[in-house]
């Protein structure tokens, strides 16, 4: 309890919980200016101040409270399904995000920035999608085969960038963003192919998963929650063991921290390369099964949506700590679940909700606004004579 | 012109780097501001300099107070700073660097190279430098460049020249000069400051001399003060500058470098061709001025270096074509020169520092978790038995002072079995007790049987603690003599010529 204390506490998760607060208030602002209310109210603000002031309340707590409802409790539903539904969608949004921000977070830990996780996640769903079609097993032997098949076709992906790097020093941001347009562009191809197509299809869709190769939707049909939650807090104890329990973890950290140090003892920087992108692609494959065997069911083209650059947002968010990752994704995946809601009750228009996520990166990219803003004093640091 | 510093104090957040210090220069005389690294010297300096504000203090010039914003307020009031790093633009002639931030012109606005080029020989020929106005700055030699800076200081009309250990990176020729020119511009009426922590430079030449401690001025000393004597003073207690070793009992050498030929990424070649053996129990040191292919050399050996040729034995096993971690599994410590660059992982702990080169081995490693029990009772023992001074195993090694990294480093190293000892530079900008102590350790790893390569560019240390002394320029080795050779002919050796 001392420790999460002191993790919370400590400069660097605080910053993040104030980057996430200023975000909402900025976004607040926002919502404000953008209410057609708010605008005429504040033409006749001299005569009748209370108009504009409950225009300017209803606006900003109306929208929020939608969020809300979208994304925890859905307070104001008729009946129990209705009213749990919101929460389960975030969980249902945060299990993808969370599983590729946690290979985000091992890779941006061990020094590799890796912003290939649409990429990542791209392959693992056609890997996994593959098995789950065409490979007729019973369920005990197909559905692991499937989610091990996404987690090779992320992991072989990454540490192709990683290969790239130790034999010939490529750049893995340039390597990683252009492996995202080789992934999609892979995809879509295939997708107009009879490898994937669905037999008949006019459209780039792929057949259904066999159930056989599906996460188990322990809270039945309705909701799009399901096994890949478990699958998730699992990633997040591996990642945790990872990197703080495994020796391999304490060379990926060494290596991110001072690669030359690594060097001179002797740790192999090419192999650890390769290894650190796999595993990082990895998990961002895993999360590709999260979608294809999961909440989509089947492969299209939006199967890896904007997981992948949310996910950078959230392990940087997370500190590329794996529990802060997992506090990360869940906020992530309850603004997009409140975002729908907050559109449709409130026509508070769904950017708003893209600028707090961007306002979040803005924020957390610069510690000293954050700290000015709320006058957090830096952590003491000695000052070298 | 007097300079006088009056009560400066200077603070980084709690840390107090300078406290009420006073010190006085007078024109015609060299005032020796003697300290150990983070004594406070520099901060001193960069407050006179303008590059930081005094937190309390005043500085007067012939008695009046003057108050500077940057260095170029203090340039205009006459004081001249050379830099320990030189603040010089290699791919300039002599004659635009010293110009640089107040150029001459001429017809307005043009350029007024000629004016330039005729101060430089003015000054030039005023202290005997011979220098060509027009010689591309890169290409000339360190000492050279010094006085190239010297020059600079005085064309911007200098009264008082600081000089921020300025002996660092030249040879030993190269030094008595600048003490001959120091002298010189001393006759001159200029006011001298001196910073240096090296004893012999400040008896040479110091008129006054003022030691500085944690932040504190401790005193004057007398010019006729021993080393021990100066360095007691610097250090706050009594020390012995000697290295305590009894005579080496060299055995068999088992480490053997033959015919080693190394070439840099741009295909130059920076090892020309080095023959050396080490026997069991005795310290070789490699003297020299550095860059003079000694990173390179110990770059070969534990197989960092790319493109080598030639053998480098150790027990009779081959190290050329191994990689590094082949090579320390065979038995090689290795101490790099930069600590805090190759050295150690800042971030990481003392203790994770301690398992660095081990982590994927038992007993640090079980199975595929690192080992905590094991890790904790080890970096609690060589916290111990090496002295590091730290809050505990979890301090993170950027909280330690350059004595204390060292002696982590050190632990590491010397934890494992050794067949061999390379370290470079070893006492590189440490305290006078952490340098006893690390030549303590290497003298009894010696003393343990095992030959120990030392990289050295101080001839003092390497006098002291070699056995042998090879000495290195442009890549070769000049030649290899006994440690109780004279100073003038190691001298002369480190600028290339064979003995």
């Amino acid at each position: 309890m001392k420790r999460v204390m002191k993790e919370f506490t400590g400069g660097n998760a605080m910053v993040s919980v104030l980057a996430v607060l200023a975000s909402f208030i900025v976004g607040g602002i926002l919502i404000a200016i953008s209410s057609t209310e708010v605008q005429t109210t504040i033409t006749y603000i001299g005569a009748r101040p209370a108009d504009f002031f409950n225009a300017l309340w209803n606006s900003v707590f109306g929208a929020y409270d939608a969020m809300f409802r979208g994304a925890i409790f859905n307070y104001k539903a008729h009946d129990g399904v209705q009213m749990i539904k919101p929460i389960t969608e975030t969980l249902a949004y945060a299990t993808p995000i969370t599983m590729a921000g946690l290979g985000l977070a091992v890779a941006f830990r061990s020094g590799l920035f890796n912003i290939g996780g649409t990429g990542q996640i791209i392959f693992g769903a056609m890997f996994a999608g593959w098995v789950g079609i065409y490979v007729d097993l019973p369920f005990y032997i197909h559905f692991p085969l499937a989610v091990l098949a996404g987690i090779i076709g992320g992991g072989l992906f990454g540490a192709l960038v990683g290969f790239l790097k130790a034999a010939t020093g490529a750049n893995e941001v340039i390597v990683t963003i252009m492996f995202n347009y080789i992934a999609v562009l892979l995809l879509s191809y295939l997708l107009k192919t009879p490898i994937l197509q669905a037999p008949g299809s006019v459209n780039p869709v792929s057949p259904p998963v066999r159930d056989s190769a599906k996460y188990w939707f322990f809270m039945g049909d309705q909701f799009r929650i399901h096994g890949g939650l478990i699958a998730m807090l699992l990633a997040v104890i591996f990642t945790w063991w990872l990197l703080n329990r495994s020796t391999l973890g304490f060379r990926f950290r060494a290596l991110g921290h001072n690669p030359n140090a690594a060097k001179v003892a002797g740790i192999n920087i090419g192999l650890t390369y390769v290894l650190v992108m796999g595993i990082s692609g990895a998990l961002s494959g895993l999360a590709g099964t999260s979608q294809v065997l999961g909440t989509e069911k089947f492969l299209t083209l939006g199967v890896a949506a904007s997981f992948g650059f949310d996910a950078i947002t959230v392990a940087l968010l997370g500190r590329s700590n794996p529990w802060g990752v997992l506090v990360a994704g869940l906020l992530f995946g309850g603004l997009r679940a409140g975002a729908v809601t907050m559109q449709a009750n409130q026509n508070v228009p769904i950017d708003i909700v893209l600028v707090v996520q961007s306002l979040i990166v803005l924020f957390i990219a610069a510690p000293p606004l954050v700290r000015a803003i709320f006058r957090v004093k830096e952590s003491k640091k000695a000052v070298a004579a | 012109m007097k300079l006088e510093l009056r009560g400066i104090t200077k603070r980084f957040g709690s840390m107090v780097a300078n406290d009420n210090v006073n010190l006085i220069a007078l024109p015609g005389e060299i005032h020796c501001l003697l300290g150990e690294n983070g004594a406070g010297k520099s901060t001193l300096m960069n407050v006179l300099y303008g590059l930081y504000q005094a937190d309390g203090g005043e500085i007067l010039l012939d008695d009046k107070v003057v108050k500077f914003s940057g260095p170029g307020d203090a340039m205009a009031a006459g004081i001249g700073m050379v830099h320990q790093h030189f603040m010089l633009i290699p791919v300039f002639t002599v004659a635009e660097n010293v110009i640089l931030g107040h150029e001459p012109t001429k017809f307005g606005s043009l350029l007024d190279l000629e004016a330039a080029r005729a101060k430089v020989r003015e000054v030039s020929a005023k202290f005997g430098f011979e220098i060509d106005p027009d010689a591309i700055v890169g290409d000339l030699p360190v000492g050279v460049q010094q006085r190239v800076e010297i020059i600079k200081a005085l064309i911007g009309d200098a009264k008082v020249l600081v000089f921020d250990e300025p002996t660092a990176v030249l040879t030993p020729q190269e030094t008595d000069e600048l003490m001959a020119i120091m002298k010189q511009l001393r006759a001159a009426g200029t006011a001298i400051v001196f910073i240096t922590h090296k004893l012999r430079e400040v008896q040479e030449v110091a008129d006054k001399i003022t030691v500085i401690r944690l932040g504190k001025v401790v005193g004057e000393a007398d010019p006729k003060s021993t080393a021990n004597e100066l360095a007691s003073m610097m250090v706050g207690r009594a020390v012995d500058l000697d290295v305590e070793k009894d005579p080496a009992k060299p055995g068999k050498p088992t480490f053997k470098v033959e015919g080693l030929s190394a070439w840099s990424h741009a295909g130059t070649k920076v090892l020309d061709d080095i023959n050396f053996e080490i026997h069991e129990g005795e310290i070789l040191v490699i003297a020299g001025v550095q860059g003079n292919g000694q990173t390179e050399l110990t770059e070969a050996i534990i197989g960092m270096h790319g493109k080598t040729a030639g053998s480098i034995q150790l027990d009779g096993r081959e190290l050329i074509g191994k990689n590094v971690k082949q090579v320390l599994d065979l038995g090689v410590g290795f101490v790099p020169e930069d600590r805090t660059e190759d050295g150690l992982v800042a971030e990481f702990s003392i203790a994770e520092n301690l398992m660095l080169d081990r982590s994927d081995r038992k007993p640090f490693a079980k199975g595929l978790n690192i080992n905590l029990d094991y890790l904790k009772k080890f970096a609690l023992e060589k916290l111990k038995q090496f002295d590091v001074r730290a809050q505990g195993i979890e301090s993170k090694a950027s909280q330690l002072s350059g004595g204390n990294q060292q002696k982590v480093v050190l632990a590491r190293e010397l934890s494992r079995e050794l067949r061999l000892l390379v370290a470079s530079q070893p006492t590189r900008g440490l305290d006078v007790g952490s340098i006893e102590f690390v030549h303590e350790q290497i003298v009894a790893t010696r003393d343990s049987g095992i030959p120990v390569l030392i990289v050295a560019t101080e001839l003092d240390e390497a006098t002291q603690l070699g056995d042998r002394i090879a000495v290195m320029y442009k890549g070769k080795i000049v030649g290899i003599v006994p440690s109780n050779t004279p100073r003038a002919t190691l001298g002369q050796m480190m600028a290339g010529i064979s003995a």
